[in-house]
């Protein structure tokens, strides 16, 4: 009897670790389709620039996998990145040091993360409500400061951050999601924190039960992903050189897609900053690959919004199938 | 009365880890009221699960009017006129007592458009009413229903759709009197017109009232079926299989000073002046039917619960609890009823369960030491013979008496000194059962506190010290271990 237990045991860690390289493997595959399809792809140079193009949404869908970890949604982070960026460019033109400036913008980020977490754990609002409601408030906000007209005139020395290059090739954001990523995975897999995020998006109750400060814990969550927000946002205005207050629009899509495909799921208590980036990292492929085939901007949400529904779906099938077996 | 309408035959059903269902058959005749007796995980409800075609069976046949069906889905089983009749599950609240009466089955105008006829729907839904001697209004909503009446409209709704086999689960567990009365008399109404009924129940005092034979289940396996005149004690020694006294292990402890005492504590429309004492090494078993308020007086201890007024103290002290947090950091710990709704975190590992409520004991700084975590963890999961991989199994692949065991490890790990257990054997076979009462007993010979929530009365008069009864939010009793009788506790409860 105690080995048909191993046995059953042993074959779902199996379709465990299965289901966790399934979308690395799907990775390689469409590296090696377009490959094949695009000369240009397998070059150092595209290479990084996938990493440069992807390098916003994976910063954002650091905070994101958290939150959704928690069993809750941020669709404000597109707003929030443009606001964030609209303000630290607006300090910039004002005459403020870049050190203050992007302080400022990242601050941005962080307040309108932390009301986010106010409202949804004091507040009891629901957290698809909250980040609604902010993302159309930040994203006003971000068009009032500015008139609705792009921010123009940043110094040189601020491009450094969006479009700079360690030893010439690296591109600077792409340090910027590596750090990040790796403190985002520290925080996730081995402090209090982290803990407490998963047992909170695992079962609310019980973790409450057992003097989980939730209310605490949720504003953080929230919070954090406001920064990266904050961050993600001040690199963009970086690389486009303007403080764009239409920067984004959409790009929560990108975001939740990178942490569904990356094996978060909604019912929360699942996902790693790992898989997150392996998720911005396929969107990035993606994007860059319609790209190369020449395939329209508008062709590329018809892919974005299938994939998000299929990796939802292979997700919720495996669920069926573990819940029977 | 002798016709044979359901039949099932050698059933079995195999989890993993578990023979649930071993050979067991179960016959049921048209008219009769068919008693299921079994303790938690016995296998009654793995059993209706596979009629009703949320399971499927592994090996074993079913006959149906004398035909064997095989049972694809609950839809079919619906079909041909079995119903499982849930208490509120499969009503819709905001709906009236006609509409779901015949929800999924409604009479149409036009059969094309679908268009509903609401007058035939109140027509016919007043005829079932009549009949069945149930005085309620078609148009009235259902969220403005009591439980009782709640289950009035989903028997109905049985009735409604030719219903001739009916499965109720425990459908007394929170009825008052009066209203088991009527339920009973409407029982009764539909075995003249030929219903019969499988009757899941713990409440051995109501089974020769409205039972007509019984079927005694254990450890997945048939042990008889008998006549409802049976003895309760010849019941018991069926259900359980062994004398009562090696189930209920009890040592003699040391009982000293007072460790916590609760004083004064009210909440609105619930809990009414509370105020009791437990001292180090003492078992207080705390008493009471359904809905009485066990669970909410012990919520409100541990700070989960608002309450108007409490005091409580601790070794002499006053201290403020106003969250769970408070009362762990006090040293209280509570287990609550529903291991899984309230006390795991399922698809978290064994260790990361166990360390949860004192994880900052685990840590430097905001930092995990992961490894004392495992360490620790392993140790308890030795202590108390978790059955599993390893630490780092996921908690949802235990079994019910293991994933217990995790939250015995958790409380015990934070080190607490007061422990309230709320129905701490719920769902948990009997070999585990004795283990826990074993640790129980192991715990307040060290000199800790215990509160225990449990509605199985001989456990509960097995290891108890004293017993306090609660009866609708007020402290009807307290007994000492040599007075208190299942007789006089159910009075206290009732009365």
């Amino acid at each position: 009897m105690k080995i048909s237990i191993k046995n059953t045991e042993g074959l779902k860690r199996a379709r465990e670790i299965i289901q966790k390289l399934a979308s690395l493997l799907s990775l390689i595959i469409m590296a090696v389709i377009l490959s094949a399809l695009s000369p240009y792809f397998l070059t150092v140079d595209n290479i990084f620039n996938i990493g440069l193009q992807m390098a916003v949404i994976a910063i954002m869908a650091i905070g994101e996998m958290m939150v959704i970890i928690s069993a809750g949604i941020d669709l404000s982070v597109g707003s929030v990145l443009a606001l964030s960026g609209v303000t630290s460019t607006l300090m910039l033109v004002n005459g403020m040091g870049i050190f203050l400036s992007v302080l400022v913008g990242v601050l941005t980020g962080t307040l309108c993360g932390f009301i986010n977490g106010v409202l949804i754990s004091f507040g009891r609002i629901p957290p698809f409500i909250a980040t609604l409601g902010m993302m159309g408030i930040a994203r006003g906000l971000a068009l009032i400061i500015t008139g609705g007209i792009p921010i123009f005139g940043l110094p040189d020395s601020f491009s450094f951050l969006g479009g700079g290059r360690i030893l010439n090739v690296i591109p600077f954001p792409v340090v910027i999601v590596v750090i990040l990523a790796l403190i985002g995975h520290f925080i996730l897999a081995y402090t209090r924190f982290g803990r407490y995020t998963y047992a909170v998006g695992n079962n609310v109750e019980a973790a409450r039960l057992s003097g989980v400060n939730i209310k605490r814990y949720l504003t953080m969550i929230y919070t954090f992903g406001g920064i990266l927000c904050g961050f993600a946002g001040v690199i963009l205005a970086s690389r486009l050189s303007t403080g764009q207050p239409t920067a984004g629009t959409g790009w929560e899509l990108d975001v939740i897609a990178a942490c569904v495909i990356g094996g978060a799921s909604f019912s929360g208590g699942e996902g790693n900053v790992g898989g997150a980036m392996l998720g911005a990292m396929i969107m990035g492929v993606l994007r860059n690959g319609c790209n190369l085939l020449n395939i329209s901007n508008f062709w590329q949400q018809v892919f974005i919004g299938s994939i998000i529904i299929f990796a939802v779906f292979i997700d919720q099938y495996r669920k069926h199938k573990m819940g029977e077996g | 009365m002798n016709e044979t309408i359901l039949k099932m035959e050698r059933i079995c059903k195999r989890f993993p880890g578990v023979n649930a269902l071993e050979d067991v058959s179960l016959e049921v005749k048209r008219g009769e009221v068919h008693v299921l007796l079994g303790e938690n995980g016995a296998g009654k409800s793995t059993l209706m699960k596979i009629l009703t075609g949320a399971y499927s069976k592994d090996s074993g046949k079913v006959y149906f009017k004398g035909k064997e069906i095989s049972i694809r889905n609950p839809r079919e089983t619906l079909d041909i006129g079995i119903s499982m009749v849930y208490q509120e599950l499969n009503l819709a609240s905001s709906l009236t007592v006609a509409e779901n009466i015949f929800l999924g089955n409604e009479p149409l105008r036009n059969k094309f458009i679908g268009v509903i006829n609401r007058s035939e729907i109140k027509e016919r839904c007043e005829k079932i009413l009549v009949e069945l001697h149930i005085s309620l209004a078609p148009q009235k909503k259902l969220q403005e229903l009591g439980v009782a009446q709640l289950q009035m409209v989903s028997i109905a709704k049985a009735f409604s759709s030719k219903a001739e086999i009916m499965i109720l689960d425990e459908p007394t567990a929170s009825l008052q009197e009066e209203e088991i009365d009527e339920l009973f008399s409407l029982i009764n109404k539909l075995k003249k017109s030929g219903v019969s009924f499988i009757y899941i129940s713990h409440r051995m005092e109501e089974i020769p009232l409205i039972g007509d034979r019984i079927t005694v289940l254990r450890d997945g396996k048939k042990v008889e079926t008998v006549d409802s005149n049976t003895p309760v004690e010849v019941l018991i020694r069926m259900m359980v299989g062994r004398e009562l006294k090696e189930l209920f292990p009890k040592e003699t402890v040391d009982i000293s000073e007072e460790v916590l005492r609760v004083k004064n504590l009210n909440r609105k429309n619930s809990l009414f002046n509370i105020n009791f004492s437990l001292r180090r090494g003492e078992i207080l078993g705390l008493a009471g039917l359904v809905g009485a308020g066990r669970t909410e007086l012990a919520r409100a201890i541990f700070g989960a619960e608002p309450v108007d007024s409490k005091e409580i103290y601790i070794d002499g002290k006053y201290v403020e609890i106003n969250s769970p947090t408070d009362a762990i950091s006090s040293g209280i710990a509570y287990l609550s009823e529903n291991r899984k709704l309230f006390s795991l975190a399922l698809s978290m590992s064994i260790f990361s369960n166990i360390t949860m409520p004192s994880l900052k004991e685990f840590c430097i700084g905001p930092v995990l030491r992961l490894r004392k975590e495992r360490e620790v963890s392993k140790k308890f999961m030795g202590k108390l013979f978790i059955r599993a991989t390893s630490v780092k199994q996921k908690v949802k692949f235990l079994s019910g008496g293991n994933q217990q065991k995790v939250v015995l490890a958790k409380w015990l790990c934070s080190k607490a000194k007061i422990f309230i257990f709320d129905e701490p054997t719920i769902g948990i076979d009997v070999g585990t059962k004795t283990e826990i009462y074993k640790l129980i007993n192991l715990l307040a010979k060290e000199g800790a506190g215990i509160v225990m929530i449990s509605s199985y009365l001989p456990e509960l008069l097995a290891i108890s010290d004293s017993i306090i009864v609660l009866n609708k939010g007020r402290i009807k009793k307290e007994f000492k271990r040599e007075e208190a009788t299942q007789e006089n506790i159910l009075y206290y409860a009732t009365v």
